[in-house]
């Protein structure tokens, strides 16, 4: 780096609204718990705007830093936000936002005692889980880590009577990927003597050879790829979501799983280094198998369920299997494909799991043969929800055809065949499960007597429609977002040609 | 016999392997889910000895500038590791608060704690 990067309060600026947000939610709730709403989701609105102007910053200037306490890395702790960086903190707000809308009159119905707590946890797990992206700490990542797991663990844990045991499972798993992920961690800091991600990635060059490197980073790579729910380390994930209230499925689903992804690919491509990460271990074909693998299994065990919600926490597993796949093949094709995943695959997880939310609250049904003839019931809830299935299974001009395409072509890049095979034949397996539930909800008779007339209200409705119109949009726009976004962060190896 | 020096001679890790490996049995095998807890618990505590252990320096000080014994750091423990182990410590301790919570709910709803009885529980009721 031949210019010190700038210094910028908007990385910190999110951490601290978040903070203080949920401190000013619960205290106003002891209060009056209406209050607890209003102020949760003010400061979901507020960290966005600031999201979107550091985004726009770091796009225009290149990365910014945040020294905290005024101690200079590598001795103090940093917050370092490249646009790819940015972008993840943008993607996180928004859909946050998008839940904050539809949380007001879900969580009152859903778990009324719990209405204050809730979006104190609520804000509590954005805070650990935006820290994850903005830091450029090791150590610093793992208590963000540890923040959002904790309200995590939570906010899973409200939903019906079976939710706390699946949480408690959840809780053992991911201590347990946080606890090797600090013991990777340890290992580097024996090695380096650094915590500071830059300073690690400036000394690794000299640590080739040394045998403690490849076991620090398989402990991170566990670590992290058990919070990722990455295949086959993905058995707490089916049974936490579908236990959990909806606004919660709606909120982890879509990010607390790509944050973790986001921080696999920080530490292979920005701290390891994606030559060093090759020579030391097998990692990118492992990782790339393993999600293949994962991507036909869980596909498989998703058409096989009777719950829409359970079908659709497989299918979260599958999809993170494209996201890890890209990172595994780390080529230019296939690490655009993973990133931009990260974003698509937030905005039609999130539409889907709202609508089952909606689904489950103004309808009362949740399994699929229950979902017949809802179509013309609910005209507009299954209209955002049939183009986030068809972004799912990858239909242009949707988001997901376009990462999906990415990704077939970093495969053939790789020259990879059977990889390439694997992501075609998963998206006719992705066609199975959600053409199986159009055809209930668009052509089968309406079983039941309680058929809902019109859709769920406003609240509920509208963040769904956005974030349907979002996939198409988003679809639409992926040309500048590759060009401007993500290709100027990426490291320079793993550029597309011509940028 | 080189083997075995070289782990005599490095016994505090060979101990935080151990209880590394007594930490994941029990919340690998153990179906109780208090045992399980602990298993993590003990699993944590490997963990903190490990960065104890890395940064204790025999004959050495408290990491307090010392007039008489000068700015030598080898004269000084490594404060780092203490400091990284205090915050890993908190943690625990949060995250033992919020299991235990989770199993009172657990057993207020189901009268058990054992892991298999509850999953068979979660399987009628999901059947149901």
């Amino acid at each position: 780096m031949t210019t010190p990067m700038p210094e910028s309060a908007l990385p910190i600026l999110v951490t601290v609204l978040l903070l203080f947000g949920a401190l000013a939610t619960v205290a106003a709730g002891l209060v009056r718990r209406r209050l607890a709403w209003p102020i949760a989701f003010t400061t979901l609105v507020l960290v966005l705007a600031d999201a979107l102007v550091l985004l726009a910053t770091v796009v225009r200037g290149g990365p910014v830093r945040h020294t905290l306490g005024g101690w200079a890395a590598p001795i103090g702790i940093e917050f370092v936000v490249d646009a790819l960086g940015a972008f993840v903190v943008v993607v996180i707000a928004a859909v946050a936002v998008a839940v904050g809308v539809y949380a007001r009159e879900a969580v009152r119905r859903e778990n009324p005692d719990q209405e204050v707590a809730f979006h104190g946890m609520l804000l509590t797990m954005l805070l650990g889980l935006t820290g994850m992206v903005l830091t450029g700490d090791l150590f610093n990542l793992y208590v963000f880590y540890e923040i959002s797991s904790l309200a995590g663990y939570a906010l899973l844990a409200v939903g019906d009577r079976k939710a706390p045991v699946a949480a408690f499972r959840y809780l053992i798993l991911g201590t347990t990927g946080a606890s090797f992920y600090l013991l990777g961690v340890g290992f580097l800091y024996l090695l380096t003597g650094s915590l500071n991600m830059a300073d690690v990635a400036r000394l690794m060059p000299g640590l080739v050879g040394n045998p403690a490197l490849p076991v620090a980073l398989a402990l991170m790579i566990v670590g992290v790829g058990l919070k990722m729910a990455m295949f086959p380390l993905h058995g707490w994930q089916p049974d936490a979501y579908t236990y959990a209230s909806s606004t919660t499925t709606a909120l982890i689903a879509p990010i607390m799983t790509k944050v973790s992804a986001f921080v696999l690919l920080r530490l292979i491509f920005f701290v390891f280094g994606v030559d060093l990460v090759t020579r030391l271990l097998p990692a990118g074909w492992i990782i790339a198998w393993l999600s293949a693998a994962g991507i036909v299994v869980t596909s498989v065990m998703a058409i096989a369920q009777r719950d829409v919600k359970r079908m659709l926490a497989y299918s979260s597993v599958a999809q993170l299997g494209y996201i890890g796949l890209g990172i595994g093949l780390a080529n230019p094709w296939a690490l655009t494909g993973a990133v931009l995943h990260i974003l698509n695959h937030a905005t039609m997880k999130c539409c889907l799991f709202l609508v089952t939310g909606s689904v489950a609250l103004h309808a009362r049904r949740t399994s699929v043969a229950q979902y017949a003839g809802l179509g013309r019931a609910m005209p507009w809830t299954f209209a955002s929800f049939t183009l986030a299935a068809l972004a799912m299974v990858g239909l242009p001009p949707t988001n997901g055809f376009f990462s999906k395409w990415y990704l077939l072509l970093g495969t053939l890049r790789a020259e990879s065949f059977g990889l390439a095979a694997i992501v075609v034949a998963s998206s006719l397996l992705t066609a199975v499960y959600f053409f199986r539930l159009l055809e209930r909800i668009y052509t089968a008779p309406a079983t039941g007597a309680d058929l809902p007339r019109g859709d769920a209200s406003l609240t509920l409705l509208a963040p769904t429609i956005v974030l349907g119109v979002a996939v198409l949009a988003l679809g639409l726009g992926n040309a500048w977002i590759v060009t401007q976004v993500l290709q100027p962060s990426l490291p320079g190896a793993t550029r597309l040609p011509g940028m | 016999m080189d083997l075995a020096t070289t782990l005599l001679s490095r016994w505090p890790y060979v101990f935080t392997i151990v209880l590394l490996l007594i930490g994941l049995y029990g919340m690998m095998v153990k179906q109780n889910m208090m045992k399980k807890l602990f298993g993590m618990n003990i699993f944590q505590t490997a963990i903190i000895l490990f960065f104890i252990v890395h940064a204790y320096k025999t004959g050495a000080s408290v990491p307090i500038l010392d007039e008489a014994l000068g700015g030598d750091p080898a004269t000084y423990v490594n404060p780092i590791p203490h400091g990284l182990m205090l915050t890993a410590i908190v943690v625990s301790v949060a995250t033992t608060g919020v299991a235990l919570a989770l199993l009172i709910r657990i057993y207020r709803a189901y009268g058990t704690i054992d892991e298999s009885e509850l999953l068979a529980h979660l399987r009628d009721e999901d059947g149901a």
